[in-house]
């Protein structure tokens, strides 16, 4: 989708490479802790947070990206990278017995406050969701968008230059093709 | 009510698509790139790219052919054929596919759906059902592109499975594909009642019609077309659509 829009992107594992970029995807998909376990095996993770932190350069999680952001998931015992305080939790199926889960499909999202992420998205968006698990932030202020299956919960956040959304940008047609531009023309 | 998840299925025979009726005499549709880039046109929900040789013939699956079809596909894409180990799954995995669809393999070694589900999460692990009605009204589960009675029936066999933790069911009539008469609305009532995860129906279909019988009388979560997706009509030519925005809302 990057090449389609005429942009570059790469995806590594080299500390070099992480050093000299300008902008930080974490995308999905995986288990909590193989996603957490192989980040902190890989030793990148001193680099990535240097760029995410010091250098402060835009950066997106994608769905198992963006849980990986909070403190810790439902789904593994692994510490999250507390980026973003807020936890991941189970879909909460136990007044909705009907709930099938995980939740497979496109959601329509609630922006709930403006934001970059979301400039000039055709209105209504979709987007593809894929999880048995979700974001529940502590502070409401870092909310940007909600979804609804069975309840609403909360899809995207920022704190800063920090970015999490729970749908699949890269799969979610021109409304994804959207957002991953309006990514990438971020400015630090 | 909500928005129906329509999903293309489109069958990939060596290079190509093509189209089968209950399974058998498989007829040319076009080069599947050209064909997933259609679909990015018409914003189609999500495809699901079938190998109908891999398992049956044992053939080697096109890791190549399919990472150049993934990458041009910007909605979600599953992937099912032939395979056979984790290795497979993750090789799928990294061709740039979502979710990997097994069928033969399940019926099997049920564990590979576990490990798929421990290191993707279940949303990436489809189970794949192919079932046929015999002159008795008795459903059964086949596996091997249909070719292999297991003799199971589709309910245990379905339950057994979502234990494993497989994300979704791809529950598949092989009595209705490509006969354009309408899903079997008795076996995914069946099925999606005695699962919790969600069920794709798939078999039969022929227009919007189907798709709200599947969802609404049988409770399907999703459904699944290949005949009405790639052929203008039943018996004529073949026209590659997707039903419009309007439709479907």
């Amino acid at each position: 989708m990057f090449k389609h829009l005429g942009l570059k992107a790469q995806i590594t594992n080299e500390l070099t490479k992480i050093e000299q970029s300008d902008k930080l995807l974490l995308p999905g998909i995986g288990h909590f802790d193989t996603c957490m376990k192989n980040l902190n095996d890989s030793g990148l993770r001193g680099v990535v947070e240097k760029k995410v932190f010091k250098d402060k350069i835009p950066t997106l999680g994608i769905c198992v990206g963006a849980q990986m952001m909070t403190y810790g998931s439902d789904e593994g015992q692994e510490k999250g990278l507390n980026w973003i305080e807020g936890k991941t939790i189970k879909f909460n199926s136990l007044n909705l017995p009907h709930l099938k889960i995980p939740h497979i499909g496109w959601g329509d999202i609630s922006i709930v406050e403006p934001n970059v992420l979301f400039n000039d998205l055709p209105e209504p968006s979709r987007f593809y969701f894929a999880h048995s698990y979700h974001f529940e932030l502590k502070n409401y202020s870092n909310i940007i968008a909600t979804c609804n299956y069975g309840y609403n919960f909360h899809c995207a956040f920022q704190t800063e230059n920090i970015f999490g959304v729970q749908f699949h940008p890269e799969k979610s047609h021109k409304f994804g093709m959207k957002v991953l531009a309006n990514f990438a023309e971020m400015q630090i | 009510m909500k928005r129906i998840r329509i999903i293309p299925s489109l069958l990939l025979l060596k290079d190509g698509l093509y189209k089968t009726v209950r399974f058998n005499n498989p007829a040319y549709i076009g080069d599947p790139i050209n064909v997933v880039k259609i679909f990015n046109e018409k914003g189609a929900d999500e495809i699901v790219l079938l190998d109908i040789a891999a398992t049956k013939e044992n053939i080697q699956i096109n890791f190549k052919k399919l990472s150049e079809i993934a990458g041009e596909a910007f909605m979600p894409m599953a992937y099912g054929g032939g395979i056979a180990t984790y290795k497979d799954a993750q090789r799928i995995f990294d061709c740039g596919f979502e979710k990997v669809i097994i069928n033969s393999a399940a019926e099997k070694s049920p564990s590979l759906i576990t490990k798929i589900a421990k290191t993707y999460g279940s949303q990436s692990a489809v189970l794949s059902m192919d079932v046929k009605r015999d002159l008795f009204g008795r459903y059964r589960v086949y596996t091997r592109g249909g070719t292999k009675n297991t003799g199971l029936p589709p309910v245990e066999y379905a339950k057994k499975m979502e234990l494993t933790g497989a994300g979704e069911i791809f529950l598949n009539a092989i009595h209705k594909d490509g006969t354009w008469n309408g899903y079997d609305i008795e076996i995914i009532k069946q099925v999606s009642k005695a699962v919790n995860i969600p069920v794709i129906a798939s078999g039969g279909a022929s227009g919007m019609d189907d798709f709200k019988k599947a969802i609404i009388d049988g409770g399907a979560s999703a459904v699944a077309a290949a005949s009405m997706f790639v052929y203008q009509k039943k018996g004529k030519g073949v026209l590659i659509t997707f039903p419009t925005e309007e439709l479907i809302l």
